[in-house]
């Protein structure tokens, strides 16, 4: 991929609560908000950083399945409800499964590389407890091929990433594994408990390790190599971004500081009707990440924090192999040792990722950049980490499907 | 005949009821469940739900429908399996759907009793009446040319009396689910000396593909749970009156007193003026009718049961499951009034509280609750401590907890003596499960 024509920013995020079991205030027999509340209450959220809409020259937004989940299609046409500022100017809906979040993000670079907008408010959302888990995973089953469902687990994507588990404790044992998705589950309720408005905020368990540990797979009601720790959760939120050029931050008058600039970005998709040629490897995260890097004409160690698409602990584990951080077969343990911990040699997920923080499908992708665009800015309130200047690059990594579609950022804080 | 042949055609008898309505549905899933083995594909499965309300009927099916979604849902990954070989079913909702018809398609409801003439297996969940029991089971053993097995829900009537005037010639036993079916893992299972050896090896199997715990009781009139929970009613009112007595005070507030004592103090999950509400008044008074001949030693009466039926305050349950008012009245599931029977009118609880609250004296600081209890695994020394202290203080709520406790085990201890229960662990079992009570009847702490 060539080097970035011209630089591209990002700034002003916002995230909403991610709602779902975990949240006090998350009552399944009560009505809750719509799309409609949360593509606004994102929306304005980050116009309101950026001097209005009349700053903004495009809208791109991420979701997923709407259309099932909501029975709500063309879901571009709910962007002038945001904000009248925002009617008859251009808004596109991007879907790549769960990395259509990642794909509202690199169109929106696209769109500023390609010089048709200065401003690009990008967007990402989901709105999934309108159904119960059940019912869930056969709308988020068809992030996968559907020839295929029929043969599939009742929990479609939690029976594709059981398999992978499995066949990753049988390559490098079970014990180890199971001891770094444990890690894995701790670290994302530590961080989550740090973000007032991920889902697992409010959790209080004194050691989520030792519960993840204890917790044993059990295939007769759930899958048989993951526990339901082991899963994202089921959320609703969205999450938005301003995309902008060095022209574009000026219009919205944001300081370069508080920006973060994309240094390099990869996208790649993986052919949905074959099978994973190994299933302890995210072929795809690797090649879309490894990209990135390269595009960003950087390597892995100058990397200061990663945010990954943890769908599953496993996926985590998978991605902390991919990114090269540990041989094949020694992700477990290097996510057991601490490495990945907020404190630890390369701080992973730091608001929560995907199991903490919350997996609002269509959104995610656009959560991590917030994430990412917070901690290098120094806006991460208590989630903070330190970010060294000799490691200042943050990194995203979101995934559609079982490693299909892949999306991911290189990100520096402006200067 | 198999399991799986006897369970070809099935009745239930006042199927929509509170209790026949569980026990159609269990067994709806039961059947349904077996006509999806490979072994059984194509044959036919029918249950028949016999009742005398359509109206009642047509909110049964209303009700299997519901709950049949909510049991498949939970089982999906079971079912997809089942469902394998149906290629027009891929999707979770496909299936659930196709299960839950398959479920509605095993029931017939009917109020025509003939439906039963050609079952092998009738269940018996109508009112507590022994003459109408024996009226339908004879009626059908006269006109079914089947091998019928007969399963009464009774709750009280001993089964060896329904055997002999129905001439059913040991093909009998007693299947009693708690409420509500769907529910309690409790069933009590009572056999004759006269009953069949298979009838009770089925009834086994049975209730281990409900998922249900079998506690065997013996043939006595109310049998281990009703034998418990009648006589700990009967001492609840005796108490409320004697300390309205000696307190000089009004009924209604012994009442609050004493229903408080049961649940704070004895760390019950209600009170007990609050659990005969729940099981219905009507229902207690027409079970100690039902118990009250074959006990010699014991006067199974109140007249305070009878004031309230006279007076028409008779609690039991909305068919939403939500509670009727009696002795006490609820909102939102909480006691926030009493009866009073001289004035039959509710007094508000908050009018009196404080005043009672202040005779029962507080508890000690090693009380607990019983919710807290649930998941406790130190429990046993949670209750020792607390009923030690207990025993310690001097309060009138503390005396009366004392006293209760120790009439509650000796009733248990005489299900046993009496020999209606086979051992202490039966009655225990039954309370703990059945009533969901912290610890059985037959302890130590009180001693």
């Amino acid at each position: 991929m060539k080097k970035l024509r011209r630089k591209v920013y990002m700034t002003a995020g916002y995230n909403t609560v991610s709602l779902g079991t975990g949240r006090k205030e998350f009552n399944p027999k009560k009505p809750r908000p719509g799309i409609e509340h949360y593509i606004k209450e994102a929306g304005q959220g980050v116009l309101k950083q950026i001097g209005g809409a009349k700053n903004v020259d495009e809208s791109v937004i991420g979701n997923f399945m709407a259309g099932r989940f909501n029975k709500q299609g063309h879901v571009d046409g709910f962007i002038p409800m945001i904000d009248k500022g925002l009617s008859m100017k251009p808004a596109v809906h991007v879907e790549g499964a769960c990395a259509s979040g990642g794909l509202s993000l690199v169109t929106g670079i696209r769109s500023v590389l390609a010089e048709t907008s200065e401003v690009v408010l990008s967007l990402g959302f989901e709105v999934q407890n309108t159904v119960k888990a059940i019912y869930g995973a056969d709308i988020l089953a068809l992030a996968g091929w559907f020839q295929r469902r029929k043969e599939g687990h009742a929990y479609f994507f939690p029976g594709q990433f059981s398999d992978r588990a499995g066949a990753y404790y049988e390559k490098y044992g079970y014990e180890r594994t199971r001891k770094g998705m444990a890690r894995w589950y701790a670290n994302a309720i530590e961080n989550a408990r740090l973000d007032p408005t991920a889902q697992e905020y409010q959790n209080t368990n004194p050691d989520p390790y030792a519960t993840a540990l204890k917790m044993q797979p059990n295939g007769k009601s759930f899958v048989d190599h993951l526990t339901v720790l082991d899963c994202s959760k089921v959320s609703d939120a969205a999450s938005g971004i301003t995309v902008c050029s060095e022209e574009g931050l000026k219009r919205i008058g944001v300081d370069k500081k508080d920006a973060v600039e994309v240094i390099g970005f990869g996208h790649a998709v993986r052919d949905i009707t074959s099978d994973p040629t190994d299933l302890t490897e995210l072929e795809t995260i690797k090649f879309a990440a490894h990209q990135a890097l390269e595009n960003a004409g950087i390597t892995i160690d100058q990397v200061g924090t990663v945010e990954t698409h943890d769908c599953f602990s496993i996926a985590g584990i998978l991605a902390v192999e991919a990114l090269g951080l540990a041989a094949k077969g020694e992700g477990a343990d290097y996510v057991a040792a601490g490495k990945t911990g907020r404190n630890g040699e390369m701080p992973f997920n730091t608001t929560g990722g995907l199991i903490g923080w919350g997996h609002p499908t269509g959104g995610t992708g656009v959560h991590q950049a917030v994430t990412i665009w917070q901690q290098l800015t120094g806006k991460a309130g208590k989630a903070q980490i330190e970010v060294s200047p000799e490691r200042p690059y943050g990194l995203t990594i979101n995934m559609g499907g079982d490693d299909v579609t892949v999306t991911s950022v290189v990100f520096k804080r402006g200067e | 005949m198999t399991y799986d042949e006897r369970l070809q055609n099935v009745s239930v008898m006042g199927a929509a009821g509170k209790m026949g309505s569980g026990i159609l549905l269990l067994t709806a899933v039961e059947m349904a469940d077996r006509s999806l083995l490979p072994e059984n594909k194509g044959k036919t499965f029918v249950l028949n739900a016999i009742d005398v309300s359509d109206e009642g009927l047509a909110g049964l099916m209303n009700y299997l429908r519901v709950q049949v979604r909510k049991i498949a849902e939970k089982k999906a990954v079971w079912l997809r399996k089942m469902y394998a070989d149906r290629d027009d079913l891929i999707e979770n909702f496909d299936i659930i759907d196709e299960y839950i018809f398959d479920v509605m398609n095993i029931v017939r409801p009917t109020t025509a009793m003939g439906a039963a003439y050609g079952s092998t297996l009738v269940f018996e969940a109508v009112n507590e009446n022994r003459a109408l029991k024996v009226k339908l089971f004879s009626e059908i053993k006269q006109n079914n040319n089947k091998d019928v097995w007969f399963f009464t829900n009774t709750s009280s009537v001993p089964i060896h009396l329904i055997d002999k005037e129905a001439k059913l010639e040991g093909k009998v036993i007693g299947f009693h689910f708690y409420n509500p079916p769907a529910v309690q893992r409790l069933v009590e299972l009572i056999r004759t000396d006269n009953t069949k050896d298979e009838l009770v090896e089925f009834a086994y199997a049975y209730a281990k593909n409900l998922r249900k715990i079998i506690v065997p009781s013996n043939d006595f009139a109310g049998f281990i749970g009703n034998g418990h929970f009648m006589r700990d009613g009967l001492h609840g009112i005796k108490e409320a009156e004697a300390l309205a007595k000696e307190k000089n005070m009004p009924l209604y507030k012994a009442i609050y007193m004493i229903n408080k004592i049961t649940q704070e103090y004895l760390v019950r999950p209600m009170g007990i003026f609050q659990l005969m509400d729940y099981v219905g008044i009507d229902v207690m008074q027409f079970i100690l009718n039902v118990m009250d001949p074959f006990v010699k030693d014991e006067d199974l009466h109140s007249d305070l049961l009878n004031t309230m039926m006279e007076q028409g305050v008779k609690g039991g349950q909305y068919s939403s499951g939500a509670q009727k008012d009696g002795f006490l009245k609820y909102k939102g599931g909480k006691p926030v009034a009493v009866w009073d029977v001289h004035k039959q009118e509710y007094v508000d609880i908050d009018s009196f509280k404080d005043e009672c609250d202040e005779m029962l004296g507080d508890l000690p600081d090693s009380a607990v609750a019983w919710k807290a209890t649930l998941r406790m695994k130190n429990k046993d020394e949670v209750f020792t401590r607390f009923f030690n202290e207990l025993k310690t203080m001097n309060t009138l709520g503390a005396q009366i907890a004392i006293n209760y406790g120790k009439r509650s085990k000796a009733i248990g201890e005489k299900l046993v003596s009496d020999e209606v229960a086979q051992s202490k662990d039966d009655v225990n079992t039954v309370m703990l499960t059945g009533f969901f009570h912290a610890y059985g009847p037959i302890n130590n702490y009180f001693d």
